[in-house]
């Protein structure tokens, strides 16, 4: 059965976002992919589908959509209005009439927020992958009012509507980063002060950066590097002497020195905050980020496979399982 | 050989530095090094830079350790050879579609026809992509017609604009801002699939420019 989910408003930076298309970097075409990929995992796998299914990223804009049909929608770090009463919950599943009004937004402690429906959303497809680049709209799409989203497969699940308040999305802890590839241009000074000072986060957030506020990291030497390819994660330094931490749709190469790099487990949790909120960096060795890349997936593998056990409402799992958020007797 | 200073970025990916005097020579090898990595074990994606190489690794299987040895034990002789290919862009200079085509002739000292003969006569080189999906940076721009970029960017330069700085020129993909000098616009399209590519030039390719009545 189809139905779709009519937009009704939207604001800027919604789109939709699958896994991401790795690989292309060569071509100078980023990923993409959910700036906040936890999240977006854990909105598909409440309604089964996979990790890496499309799914809608709504910034702060908000999203208003209407389905023609009964659809069970699934949302992670978000706050839902059905016509016009909130939910209560920023991570669970409601089963929407038809012709009801969704209302989505990230919630008060997120910057990004996910929307996924059950038996999946379709959208159009480049290179093998549905993820959005935002600036060229090459993808899935960039979501406008009037736009309509197929919901192929549309089933309703509505056993599995209600809040997963164990769900633990939100952020706190320092940012771990391994130092380099051009720590040696700054200097030992500001390398000291990337360490142990703090940073916030400003309102200059999008899909492909976020500009921090803090002391300034200008490099000791006023260098000049050739253009080379840098990753999701780079904190590259403007001669301002202000960082920027790469995001999902950054471009491919880039001209700045970067002072260090945010490991791949620890950036969603950094893309999730909020302008204003603090954060401090805490520099590893590679074997060290390694490690917690290793830790990290293995979490995130036993907190989706919990969610996604098929045979159980989603509270009752959480409580027999007590597998999220909580001790990890495996690492 | 052959491979510089192996440094880590991040938890899952290295940037490999190729040293060496000759930009020409040091950019060859750094082409020769991701033709004969990209099958490693572990290794996810290969994006070549002008002097260095960025390896992406699944830290799930392997480590920045493992991946500097097998760079180590790499043999640039062996590297498949691969043969460029030869492409050609057809141009629309001048006038509206290459606003800047007066001031570049300005510039250079030169008048417009010269200009357009000049740029059409260079061979170009794909050195690397950037910026943006399809943005390949080609090396050749004449000596005469290299000027730097301008102070400040022009918004919302169309899709397909020629634009040239320094010794670099490229065909953009979107409408953006530039602060590139904007000579000219090709029909010709860049980011289409061909041949299983997402766009049409390899790095290491060779293009030329044809100049097309409006």
């Amino acid at each position: 059965m189809t139905a779709t989910l009519e937009v009704v408003r939207c604001g800027p930076m919604v789109s939709v976002q699958d896994g991401g298309r790795p690989g292309w970097s060569r071509y100078g075409i980023p990923a993409s992919g959910p700036v906040d990929r936890l999240a977006h995992a854990v909105a598909n796998t409440l309604v089964d589908r996979p990790a890496d299914a499309a799914a809608l990223e709504v910034s702060d804009g908000g999203l208003v959509v209407v389905a023609d049909r009964a659809v069970t929608l699934a949302g992670a770090s978000v706050a839902i209005e059905i016509d016009g009463v909130e939910l209560g919950w920023s991570v669970g599943v409601v089963t929407v009439a038809a012709g009801a009004r969704v209302s989505v937004r990230p919630d008060s402690g997120a910057r990004w927020g996910y929307l996924a429906a059950a038996g999946g959303i379709a959208a159009p497809s480049w290179l093998g992958s549905a993820a959005t680049h935002l600036v060229s709209g090459l993808g899935g799409g960039v979501l406008g009012a009037g736009d309509v989203l197929p919901v192929d497969g549309a089933v309703l699940r509505s056993e599995l509507d209600g809040g997963v308040a164990e769900v633990e999305l939100s952020v706190g802890g320092p940012v771990r980063v391994v130092l380099g590839p051009q720590d040696r241009h700054f200097g030992d000074e500001v390398v000291a002060r990337l360490r142990s000072s703090p940073f916030e986060v400003t309102a200059q957030a999008d899909r492909m950066g976020m500009r921090l506020d803090g002391p300034s990291l200008a490099p000791a030497d006023a260098l000049a590097i050739p253009s080379e390819p840098v990753v999701r994660g780079s904190i590259q330094v403007a001669g301002d002497g202000v960082p920027t931490v790469l995001l999902a749709d950054h471009q491919p190469t880039g001209g700045y020195p970067k002072i260090a790099t945010v490991i791949s487990c620890d950036l969603d949790g950094l893309a999730r905050r909020r302008p204003g909120a603090a954060l401090r960096f805490d520099a590893v060795g590679p074997d060290e980020a390694v490690t917690a890349a290793r830790a990290e997936a293995a979490r995130r593998r036993r907190l989706l496979r919990a969610l996604a056990s098929p045979d159980r409402t989603i509270g009752q799992r959480l409580f027999r399982r007590n597998l999220i958020g909580g001790a990890d007797p495996e690492v | 050989m052959t491979v510089g200073r192996v440094r880590p970025v991040g938890d899952a990916a290295v940037l490999v530095e190729v040293e060496g005097v000759d930009p020409d020579d040091v950019w060859r090898r750094v082409r020769a090094l991701d033709r004969a990595f990209v099958d490693a074990e572990g290794v996810v994606e290969v994006c070549p830079g002008l002097v260095n190489l960025l390896v992406h690794f699944d830290p799930l299987v392997t480590d920045h350790a493992e991946i500097a040895e097998t760079l180590r034990s790499v043999d640039l002789s062996r590297a498949p050879s691969v043969t460029p290919r030869d492409h050609v862009v057809d141009v629309t200079y001048g006038g509206s579609a290459g606003p800047d085509l007066g001031a570049v002739a300005r510039a250079a000292g030169l008048d417009v026809d010269d200009v357009v003969r000049r740029h059409v006569a260079a061979s170009y080189r794909v050195m690397m992509y950037g910026f943006a999906p399809g943005y390949a940076y080609l090396g050749g721009v004449p000596t005469e017609l290299q000027l730097p970029r301008k102070e400040t960017a022009v918004r919302d330069v169309p899709a397909g604009s020629v634009i040239i700085a320094n010794d670099q020129c490229l065909v953009t993909t979107l409408t953006m801002p530039t602060g590139w000098w904007v000579i000219g616009r090709s029909s010709t399209p860049i980011l289409t699939p061909h041949d299983n590519r997402p766009a049409r030039f390899d790095v290491g390719d060779r293009v030329r420019f044809r100049a097309v009545m409006p």
